[in-house]
């Protein structure tokens, strides 16, 4: 088998230790920590806002238009419907200021 | 056999319901998937090596960083720790979701655990939040169409990758932020969510800036999460033990 297999195969278990890892070690203790709790409570928000973040220090006009109004139809609309709005503004946008 | 028939066309429903969640991420990633294999056969992958990424990492950014330092031909071993180095937030959803999925049988959760990617998390922890219990017909639901279509688009972007047009003007390179937005929005409810975003969004930004990518994700992430459990713990609505 060629090295790119083994690369393949090698950044597969990385990645799947990565996924069960966690788990593995927080199923060790019989009780959770009130503070370990709140952490993990925190996860999504503090993990997701890392993957927008940056994004913005390279966003224009077009891009921060499609971020406010996903905001905005995200306080009432579901998922898709902020996510299809967002997109349609960028698109259209980008027509305009590139 | 009459409760057998019900929580099997329950399960079928939940399995529906899950798929229909699913549909944002499947379109969302679709121009990501198709990408993946045309750059991949750039830097010198085959088209089955292309699918067999897909197929076995199922991570978009850390297959990104993969085959770009292929095509620069760096030491495999770094290739493989960097791909480690940008999976690395998974340790936290891990965590976070085994509390979730406990009840379920070990072989079904190895196999929840291998589909656990940034919006399967985010998705069933908000569902978990809402007080319904995240099922394996659900989560298989909202997980599998996402797995399929993107083992698919990156074997035909593999094949095709030449034939893609302007993705600047299609927006393509910007769709996964919007849709990452929308799910940092839906957590607004939790409690200490304002301060862990700030939180994050400054660490993050810093790191970007001195340390760099891929290591910005987890210093950000961890900085909120240290947030969460500096304060004291009725901040974050969870009762202190006795």
């Amino acid at each position: 088998m060629s090295t790119t297999f083994w690369i393949i195969i090698a950044g597969a278990i990385a990645t799947y230790l990565t996924r069960i890892g966690g788990h593995l070690v927080i199923s060790r203790f019989e009780n959770i920590h009130p503070r370990v709790e709140a952490g993990l409570n925190a996860v999504p928000a503090a993990v997701l806002t890392t993957l927008v973040a940056p994004e913005l220090l390279n966003a224009g006009p077009a891009e921060w238009a499609a971020l406010v109004v996903t905001a905005v139809v995200s306080l009432r609309g579901g998922l898709m419907s902020m996510f299809l709005a967002g997109a349609a503004v960028l698109i259209l946008a980008r027509q305009f200021v590139g | 056999m009459a409760t057998d028939a019900i929580s099997e066309s329950g399960a079928k429903s939940d399995f529906w319901q899950g798929v229909r969640l699913s549909m944002p991420v499947v379109v969302a990633s679709a121009p990501f998937a198709v990408l993946f294999g045309a750059l991949a056969v750039d830097n010198g992958f085959s088209v089955f090596e292309a699918f067999l990424m897909s197929a076995l990492v199922f991570g978009g950014a850390s297959q990104m960083v993969g085959i770009q330092l292929f095509g620069q031909h760096v030491a495999p071993w770094l290739i493989v720790l960097s791909i480690f180095a940008v999976n690395f937030r998974h340790v936290l959803y891990s965590a976070g979701i085994g509390r979730r999925i406990a009840h379920w049988p070990i072989i079904e959760q190895a196999l929840g655990y291998f589909i656990l990617t940034d919006p399967q998390f985010a998705v069933a922890e908000a569902r978990a939040q809402s007080g319904q219990t995240v099922g394996f017909a659900w989560y298989l639901g909202l997980g599998l169409p996402v797995y399929v279509f993107w083992v698919i688009e990156s074997a035909l972007g593999a094949v095709f990758g030449k034939l893609i047009p302007d993705t600047h003007a299609l927006g393509i390179d910007f769709l996964l932020p919007i849709y990452f937005l929308g799910l940092v929005l839906g957590f607004r409810k939790r409690p200490l969510w304002l301060p862990v975003v700030i939180a994050s969004a400054a660490a993050s930004i810093i790191a970007y800036k001195t340390v760099g990518s891929p290591w910005h994700v987890s210093i950000g992430a961890i900085a909120g999460v240290l947030l969460a459990v500096i304060l004291p713990p009725h901040h974050s609505g969870v009762k202190a033990q006795p």
